[in-house]
């Protein structure tokens, strides 16, 4: 099997709206693809087809070499809804009791689950007494069962602060070592460009990118950023020899294309005893996303 | 088996936590030492043990409260979950519509066995005391226990399809209280001001049997009443019962909780979360 999950030409339509256009792409066993999109771009409706929880119109998906929504492929793939909701009545321990009998596994793991995700102390409490957070937490709890072979994961770290959010990514990390496919939409463009090795963007139900951040970087020919930090009393010269802006005392702020970068740096290290540090600053995910975005939108107006 | 044990596991844990367990118990028995307590007098002047009495005012009030108590745990079955947003996670787990519907049968008719059981039990002790003859109306009673199970079965399986047909809490209790007062209310009316009409024609001879074994709350009271004459005697439609066999009515209510869960599965397969 070369793919967990491949979707071809997927087209899905709300009325007149075009939720998704002939979108295709796949993600390979042990992989991590971000999902990117503004709100409405059709991340989640794309997730909700995955999982079969809603048909499609033209096109093809294939989960695990079986169809979306099949029992073969529902064994096989964990999902966790945006705003994960659960019976406000039953405790964690219960709830996640209950979720690891349907997957006909033992539920005498439930306690050990709620401690991997930090719940322990909350295990015997209702859900309804729960945070936002602590439900998210069940929530990744109940994606752990039953080792997934997809994992579906819409906004996941939505409500978690910091630290969880690193911990949740280090399970992640785990995950896919051991050859889970994940799929993850996010907003934290940050968190993902660190934690995930491909990245798809949706724009209006388009594709508009999907690819290796650094292939994305390469192809978007955005600026990259040099910052210059000059020896004391040397900014002006810097500024003046460079070319570039002085952002404040000591830094000199330049930017230049991708295949500019060596030759700057040359003239950089030329100035010698001047120049105290320099940063090379890539173009960030943010950046990427605006711009690829806008593409898709001129793409769809045009 | 097991994801539908495991569904019903926790659906009758939370309908605890929510005193639906306690309300549906707390009600039968109410209502049936109620019964207990008026219905005591009269036994003599009927010739018949006061057990098989209290059967028949059981019967009566069975044909009322049981499909209340039913409809009433279940139009939030698939309302409430759609409400709730749980619906979407659960229907990915290798778990069909069908098994997730049986699950809330299994617990909620569990939940009905232990208040009839309990209801019938003070009532049935009640009259035990007062006349220790009374033993004869124990197979009235046994019978009355697992027909008035079945009778909660349709209704609950009813009210499945009522509440993924609504899609909203709000709009299942309205059409589940619409169908309990016509089911069990109107349509006796109107079969009556129908029969009274009608004078003895074809309708009445031809037609009305089959509406009458056709409701299950009416199959319900004409099986218990045609199987023993004592309470067909005290309850009074006796007449109407002698028309129709009881196997018929016996056919209508075990017929009535098939189709109603086959009616909510196909409903609820239509939900899309």
């Amino acid at each position: 099997m070369m793919t967990t999950l491949t979707l071809s030409k997927v087209t899905k339509t709300f009325g007149t709206n075009r939720a998704l256009d002939a979108v295709s792409f796949s993600v390979a066993p042990g992989e991590r693809v971000a999902l990117l999109g503004h709100n409405g771009a059709g991340k989640s409706t794309l997730m909700k087809i995955v999982l079969g929880l809603i048909p499609f119109d033209d096109g093809a998906v294939s989960v695990l070499d079986a169809a979306p929504g099949s029992h073969a492929a529902r064994r096989k793939v964990a999902y966790l809804p945006e705003n994960v909701a659960f019976h406000p009545s039953l405790t964690g321990l219960e709830q996640l009791r209950y979720y690891l009998r349907l997957r006909g596994e033992n539920p005498a793991q439930a306690p050990a689950l709620l401690d991997k995700v930090g719940l322990a102390h909350a295990a015997q409490r209702r859900i309804g007494t729960y945070s936002k957070g602590m439900r998210q937490r069940v929530g990744l709890a109940q994606a752990l069962i039953g080792n997934p072979r997809l994992l579906v994961l819409d906004e996941p770290t939505s409500g978690l602060d910091p630290v969880s959010r690193r911990e949740f990514y280090a399970m992640l990390d785990v995950l896919a070592a051991e050859g889970a496919a994940i799929l993850l939409s996010s907003h934290a463009l940050t968190e993902v460009e660190a934690r995930t090795d491909r990245i798809v963007i949706l724009s209006g139900g388009v594709m508009v990118a999907n690819d290796t951040l650094a292939a994305l970087r390469r192809q978007a020919a955005l600026p990259i950023h040099l910052q210059v930090t000059a020896r004391p009393e040397q900014a002006d010269a810097v500024a003046r020899e460079l070319d570039g802006a002085r952002m404040n005392g000591i830094v000199v702020d330049l930017t230049c294309a991708h295949d500019q970068k060596l030759a700057r740096l040359g003239q950089i290290a030329a100035l010698g005893a001047m120049i105290d540090d320099v940063e090379v600053i890539p173009p960030s995910l943010e950046d990427l996303y605006s711009h690829f975005s806008r593409m898709g939108e001129q793409g769809t107006n045009s | 088996m097991s994801r539908i044990l495991a569904s019903a596991g926790a659906e009758f844990r939370i309908a605890l936590r929510n005193r639906w367990v306690t309300i549906a118990v707390a009600m039968m028995a109410l209502f049936s030492m109620v019964l207990s307590a008026t219905g005591s007098a009269p036994t003599g002047a009927l010739g018949a043990d006061s057990l098989s009495v209290t059967v028949a005012s059981l019967t009566s009030l069975a044909v009322y409260l049981v499909p209340l108590v039913a409809l009433l745990m279940s139009f939030d079955a698939v309302a409430g979950e759609v409400e709730r947003g749980t619906l979407p996670l659960v229907l990915t787990y290798p778990v069909s519509r069908a098994e997730l519907l049986l699950g809330k049968f299994v617990a909620h008719l569990a939940i009905l066995a232990l208040a009839v059981a309990v209801g019938y039990a003070i009532a049935a002790g009640a009259a035990l005391y007062m006349d220790a003859g009374a033993t004869a109306g124990l197979p009235a009673l046994l019978r009355l226990f697992w027909t008035s199970l079945l009778l909660g079965a349709a209704f609950l399986a009813i009210g499945y399809a009522l509440s993924a047909i609504a899609r909203r809490p709000g709009a299942a209790a309205g059409l589940a209280i619409g169908l309990w007062l016509v089911m069990i209310v109107l349509y006796d009316l109107g079969l009556l001001a129908a029969v009274v009409a009608d004078g003895g024609g074809y309708f009445s001879t031809e037609v009305f049997p089959w509406l009458l074994v056709g409701n299950p709350a009416d199959a319900f009271r004409l099986y218990n009443l045609a199987a023993s004459e004592a309470t067909a005697a005290a309850a009074g439609i006796g007449g109407a019962a002698g028309t129709i066999p009881s196997a018929h009515a016996l056919a209508s209510i075990l017929l009535w909780p098939l189709a109603g869960l086959v009616l909510a599965t196909l409903a609820f397969r239509k939900v899309t979360p």
